[in-house]
């Protein structure tokens, strides 16, 4: 269990982290979301000893996390962060050892883990000579190649593409099966809702929405309503319960308060007319993300 | 393997692998090369072209010039010359001889001579022949006034003057010579060791914090580890191409045809008489600059974000090296002013001060201990600030790279502010 208690950061009189509560349970993917500046990478660098926290604890199975713990923890930070002239292979040699590893094993991983993405030709290349999603693997590999018991990535998908991020999104199910407990920051709520179990969203220090995907998509009460029409919407602004109207080309969005609205909803729009499709849907992690953080959030 | 010699060797062999070491070492190996063949290149430039020089002068005054010169080993090859200066113009044109010298008696006997050549800028033949000249006149003066050959002699004996140092402990006048170079050579070898391997210690921080692989490498490692862990491993670099410029000097000199080591030109690079205390302390003082000036860099390398704003951020540091250099070349001659004195105090110049006066002088050793000891907590202070800013200043990315963000590094590193 990752546990940090009433965590928090003070950069002179601005507040970075306030009171961060978290347990992260061991051999899951847990998700930190939160807009720029949210004190996402505050937190990481405080689980890495980076930077010491103003005030609060943080433990690892409950020990503190130090330096001689350094081969349990792997981390990518959200900037690459490579050698650009250095070749692949003698980088990783590098680093692996930093993190306590012999050298033969090490081949052995850097062998398995370029094949896996396809890459094994990269091993002699010099970083700067790589596309950067192939930076992003080799800055992935860094960071798992010591097989962590805890796995911390700042926005490792940020600027692949499709592929890519699929290719990364496995590997990283992969060492969760394993027993990796993976800890992750990210803008994309698909990722998120696709990887964790568990999140936090942290707006300016602060967690605001904390817990079980599942449960805090329950709590949330408020229900989506998808649905397709030939005529106008708006009128339906007037029905007590009805929040938002989103309209698409096909489809239109309704978000409404809870699901007993959406029998009301169904009605009205059968006295406008033809509906070709209709369907109550759990809120999107988008939905409720904007909503606790606000519009700041592009 | 501890982490630090992890740092310190991939720091020691990713540099010895670079082309800019590899390429700086041969170019150092080659420039020793011609230091110590500079006599046989110049001979062997020199040997071909004995000057020669037409004289035309009276056969008397012939004769004393020609005993003069094979006299004085001299390379000018001379040749009675029987002409006119026009006809001698010719000769030089057609390359026959190369200068001439008309050679005169005034009224009172004595010779006076023209020298003549197509410039007058190459000023070693005019000196020889004017200081032969110069002897001949001596001795005829010397006749013409009756004083006899042996009588001349004890006029031109030089005095005897001995330079005895009363304080005990003083360096004699031969151990003081050779001091005086080994401390010179060593003031170069301080300073240059601190200009190039100390900015080698800070651009290698800057890169790594310019390409952000600091944050991976401080998540792993201890930054006071990583900082030794580079300082040392530069030190080792630095040994290396030490190492193999001496080497390569000695062998130079080893294997050259005369033994001119041994006189002349090198005689100087004669360490016989030099005290192991001062070797140990020479070793001392220089391993305990490096340290202190390498890890300031470090931490000022720590302070920028790309591996440009470097030179700025150094260049403070350097000046203080360069002052402590002009110190002790000024100390050379004067090594007991107060300057001097002051100055070995101060731990940024005592590496090279307080060792000049070491070599200079006999300072008595609680004098040294204490400026060891400044040197050394000196260090020590700034390891401890240099650990800090070091944690601090890798995670700062800004534009401004000046004094101020040391504090501001410092902050980051600290728990509550």
């Amino acid at each position: 269990m990752l546990r940090l208690e009433n965590v928090t950061k003070k950069f002179g009189s601005f507040t970075a982290v306030d009171g961060l509560n978290l347990s992260i349970p061991e051999n899951e993917v847990f998700g930190l979301l939160g807009g720029n500046g949210a004190g996402k990478t505050t937190t990481f660098r405080m689980l890495l000893r980076l930077i010491d926290q103003t005030d609060g604890m943080i433990s690892w199975k409950n020990n503190d996390i130090s330096y001689n713990k350094s081969h349990l923890i792997g981390y990518l930070p959200e900037e690459r962060g490579l050698y650009p002239k250095m070749k692949v292979r003698e980088q990783l040699i590098y680093l692996g050892k930093l993190r306590g590893m012999k050298k033969e094993e090490i081949e052995i991983e850097i062998k398995n883990w370029l094949e896996r993405f396809g890459v094994p030709e990269n091993a002699n290349k010099k970083v700067e000579d790589l596309s950067k999603g192939n930076q992003q693997k080799i800055q992935f590999i860094a960071a798992v190649i010591h097989k962590p018991e805890l796995l911390i990535l700042d926005e490792p998908f940020s600027g692949l593409d499709p592929v890519n991020v699929e290719l990364l999104k496995d590997a990283v199910l992969d060492l969760k099966e394993k027993g990796t407990t993976i800890l992750f920051s990210s803008h994309r709520m698909e990722h998120v809702e696709e990887l964790c179990e568990h999140l936090c969203i942290l707006h300016k220090g602060k967690p605001v929405v904390n817990g079980n995907l599942k449960e805090i998509k329950q709590s949330y009460g408020k229900k989506n309503l998808l649905v397709n029409v030939d005529f106008d919407l708006a009128f339906l602004k007037n029905i007590p319960g009805v929040l938002r109207i989103k309209s698409g080309v096909n489809q239109s969005i309704i978000q409404i308060e809870n699901e007993a609205v959406s029998q009301e909803v169904l009605t009205e729009l059968m006295k406008n007319g033809f509906v070709r499709h209709f369907a109550l849907e759990e809120p999107s992690l988008n939905d409720i993300f904007i909503e606790k953080v606000g519009a700041s959030y592009e | 393997m501890n982490k630090l010699f992890i740092v310190l060797f991939q720091t020691y062999f990713n540099r010895l692998k670079s082309k800019p070491f590899i390429i700086t070492t041969l170019v150092t190996i080659l420039f020793i090369f011609l230091i110590t063949n500079l006599p046989s290149i110049m001979d062997s430039f020199d040997k071909d072209e004995a000057d020669r020089v037409g004289v035309m002068s009276s056969e008397s005054y012939y004769s004393l010039l020609d005993q003069q010169l094979s006299l004085m080993e001299s390379n000018i090859e001379i040749m009675p010359y029987e002409g006119s200066e026009e006809e001698a113009q010719e000769a030089i044109d057609s390359g026959e001889i190369d200068s001439y010298l008309v050679l005169e008696s005034t009224e009172d006997g004595n010779p006076q001579g023209v020298y003549k050549a197509e410039t007058v800028a190459e000023q070693k033949t005019p000196q020889i022949l004017q200081s032969a000249l110069q002897q001949i006149k001596s001795s005829i003066a010397a006749e013409q006034a009756g004083v006899t050959q042996e009588q001349l002699l004890k006029i031109d004996q030089p005095v005897m003057f001995e330079k005895i140092a009363l304080e005990k402990g003083a360096k004699t006048e031969d151990e003081l010579n050779q001091a005086r170079v080994f401390v010179y050579i060593l003031l170069f070898v301080i300073y240059f060791s601190v200009i190039f391997y100390g900015n080698m210690v800070a651009v290698e921080v800057a890169a790594e914090k310019s390409s952000r692989v600091m944050e991976i490498l401080i998540s792993s490692v201890s930054p006071v580890k990583q900082m030794f862990g580079k300082i040392l491993g530069v030190a080792l670099l630095g040994l290396t191409q030490y190492a193999v410029i001496i080497l390569c000097g000695y062998l130079f000199l080893k294997f050259k045809d005369d033994d001119f080591t041994t006189s002349g030109f090198m005689s100087f690079l004669d360490f016989s008489n030099l005290s192991a205390s001062l070797v140990i302390y020479a070793v001392l003082f220089f391993v305990l600059g490096y340290l202190l000036y390498a890890t300031i860099l470090a931490m000022v390398g720590s302070l920028v974000s790309r591996a440009e704003e470097v030179q700025q951020v150094i260049l403070p540091v350097q000046f203080l090296i360069i002052i402590a250099f002009f110190i002790a070349m000024f100390g050379l001659s004067t090594p007991s002013a107060p300057i001097i004195t002051v100055t070995s105090y101060i731990p940024f110049f005592t590496p090279v001060v307080m060792f000049l006066r070491i070599g200079m002088l006999s300072v008595p050793f609680w004098e040294i201990a204490l400026s060891l000891v400044l040197l050394v907590g000196t260090t020590v202070f700034f390891a401890i600030l240099g650990a800090k800013v070091y944690r601090g200043g890798v995670l700062m990315y800004g534009k401004s790279s000046s004094i101020k963000d040391i504090g501001k590094a410092l902050k980051l590193s600290k728990k509550d502010n």
